[in-house]
């Protein structure tokens, strides 16, 4: 009862001042509204700069370093365990990037239930011949269908077919720059020499565009059979292992795990990548901060509306007071507009957020760098209009608490002795 | 003996700024249910400071005051707000009427508060008090479009909607012309005399003084006749 009575007074004394309410609630309706649709094209962005490296990158990647070998044969020595032995100008000893034993690796690999799928991988250091010139270049050889499952690598290939990998014999992926520079067309044939001088004839079956221009230059990929054969290596020879989890948290911890295990180098994607997330985290507070900025401009809005509304509306005040409101209702009145101006207004700035938001999501968006994206990206997490809806609210309600603790302390006895 | 709505017992009051000055000094007096009682006195002699004691808006005194023999010491300003609501109806000078209602809703707003009678039936007695003060074709309308006499008489209606014990007024007639204050005063008469209606009325102007029942003149803070 009382409550109805209290809201129909707000209601009144809102639309008599109709065209203020309608600036605070404006206010409140762009920064809602700014605030989603920053968050949603800041946070798209980073999910797209993301996955431009993280979609590429394994979780956790199983690999031999060139270095020179820990423990030296006199550290295994027993005449010499209390000794103190120096041993100047080490050097790695060559041909052990291979991953010994890695069939059963694998095979062990596919069996640990946190693991999402895992793709061999040789990495191969060659030269595309081009007529008298040498280029520098290195070649992936891949499992096909795996990297596709686990690393999209269908999205980055722009011409051509990239299943032909495996069906065509003696077949590359040509990086597209690379390609540029060679004139290759999809069907040439381009002749490569591998580090240790062998020569081998690869037909082009597509091209290769990561949207990393450095990459395009040098990277290009064949199958894993192709690349042995290139290497002049056996059909188990494996460089790199690429493992890909279900939960990404995960890898630095396996990653330890698989090192000591396996007794190869682990790398993971957190420690190798960790420039990415320092990136989209400062991008996302940056999105934040400006948000939040424009709501407590709007919210400095409402307080200065609702000062002036006070100032007006002291007679009323003082009335309401004499025939019986306690101060108590009058704040409670005070809030409610503030309140009403603050979810009417946060709810027309979410839509008008998302409206934004899908007028972005569809203006063109042609970069070469990034094949796959044809337009703006926009993430619509819900989160950003959560926290849009509470900060509307929350920032609304405490522009409206001090003005209101002003009207409830408001003698009616002065007001009423003044006239 | 008749009931007494309204007492004020030794009631004193000081003004601390900038020196202190005693503004009432002994205030001693009671109402009695159905009086019609005018308070007179020079500007400055404490009546309208003292009505405002009386309405309980202002509770910086000393002494005690009994409303409908409850006293009125001690209480929380919600309470107060309470007291004002079921049991005392004010008229003020200026009409104070809320612009962004219409009249019909202006006088029905302390009995939305009180809540004692649904939504519709208050809006039927406030039909019923309009129609007592002659106004009730104006119930729809807003305040702005009616004239001085008519917006006091809103005033008086909005003021009698919970049947308070008693009525006080300040000046009600010091804005109106002869007849409207005329119109007033015959409606406070009629009141007092058909509804047994309790008033206290702070005035200067004496002719409408003396037409009450009983006149308390105040003088410097005090009372010196009644």
């Amino acid at each position: 009862m009382n409550t109805k009575l209290i809201f129909s007074i707000a209601k009144a004394l809102m639309l008599a001042r109709w065209k203020q309410t309608l600036v605070a609630a404006v206010g409140v309706v762009f920064s809602i509204t700014m605030f989603v649709t920053l968050l949603g094209f800041m946070n798209g962005l980073n999910d797209l700069l993301d996955s431009l490296i993280l979609n590429r990158t394994p979780h956790i990647r199983l690999y031999n370093e060139i270095k020179p070998t820990k423990i030296q044969p006199i550290d295994k020595d027993p005449n010499y365990k209390s000794s103190h032995n120096f041993v100047e100008s080490i050097k790695p000893n060559g041909g052990r990037l291979e991953i010994y034993n890695n069939a059963s690796i694998m095979s062990t690999l596919k069996k640990d239930k946190r693991i999402l799928g895992i793709s061999p991988k040789i990495a191969a250091q060659v030269f595309y011949n081009v007529g008298a010139i040498d280029m520098t270049g290195t070649i992936s050889g891949i499992d096909v269908e795996a990297e596709n499952r686990l690393f999209k690598f269908s999205e980055y290939v722009v011409g051509g077919n990239y299943i032909d990998l495996k069906n065509v014999p003696n077949s590359i992926i040509l990086g597209k720059v690379a390609a540029e520079k060679m004139l290759a067309e999809i069907g040439d044939v381009i002749q490569v020499t591998s580090a240790k001088g062998e020569r081998m004839q690869l037909k082009v079956v597509g091209y290769f565009q990561s949207g990393l221009q450095d990459i395009d230059k040098v990277q290009s990929y064949a199958s894993i059979s192709t690349a042995q054969k290139i290497l002049g290596k056996t059909n188990n020879y494996i460089t790199d292992i690429q493992i890909k989890l279900n939960d990404i948290n995960q890898a630095p911890e396996m990653a330890r795990e698989f090192g000591s295990i396996f007794e190869v180098d682990a790398i993971d994607i957190q420690t190798a990548n960790s420039q990415f997330e320092t990136g989209s985290d400062i991008r996302t507070l940056i999105s934040y901060a400006v948000g939040i900025t424009l709501l407590i401009v709007a919210g400095f809005g409402i307080y200065n509306i609702l000062n002036m509304m006070i100032f007006e509306k002291m007679d009323s005040i003082a009335i309401l007071k004499a025939t019986g409101f306690s101060g108590k209702e009058v704040q409670k009145v005070f809030i409610l507009i503030a309140l009403s101006i603050g979810i009417v207004g946060g709810l027309f700035g979410l839509i008008f957020g998302f409206v934004f938001s899908f007028i972005i999501d569809n203006l063109p968006f042609n970069t070469a760098a990034i094949p796959t994206v044809k337009t703006f990206p926009v993430n619509y997490d819900l989160k950003f209009y959560l926290i849009g809806t509470l900060f509307s609210i929350i920032t609304t309600y405490l522009a409206g608490y001090f003005p209101a603790k002003k009207a409830s302390k408001i003698d009616p006895v002065i007001i009423i002795r003044g006239k | 003996m008749s009931e007494i709505v309204l007492q004020a017992k030794n009631i004193e009051k000081s003004f601390h700024d900038p020196i202190t000055i005693k503004v009432l000094n002994e205030i001693n007096f009671s109402v009695n249910k159905g009086e019609f009682v005018s308070v007179i006195g020079k500007s400055g002699c404490g009546k309208s400071t003292l009505l405002y004691i009386l309405s309980t808006m202002d509770t910086d005194y000393e002494g005690e005051l009994l409303i409908d023999q409850i006293s009125m010491k001690n209480k929380k300003e919600a309470e107060l707000a309470k007291v004002r609501n079921e049991k005392i109806g004010f008229v003020f000078q200026f009409h104070y009427l809320l612009n962004e209602f219409s009249v019909l809703k202006n006088v029905m707003l302390p009995g939305l508060k009180l809540g004692k009678y649904s939504p519709k039936e208050v809006e039927f007695r406030a039909m019923e008090k309009l129609k007592i003060l002659g106004i009730e074709n104006e119930a729809l309308k807003m305040p702005n479009q009616l004239s001085g006499g008519q917006k006091q008489r809103v005033a008086i209606a909005r003021a009698l909607i919970n049947d308070p014990v008693i009525i006080m007024g300040d000046e009600p007639t010091g804005n109106l012309d002869k007849k409207n204050s005329q119109i007033v005063f015959d409606v406070f008469k009629e009141l007092a005399i058909e509804e047994k209606q309790t008033l206290l009325i702070v005035t200067h102007d004496g002719e409408f003084a003396h037409k009450s029942d009983r006149i308390i003149e105040m003088e410097d803070g005090k009372i010196i006749r009644q």
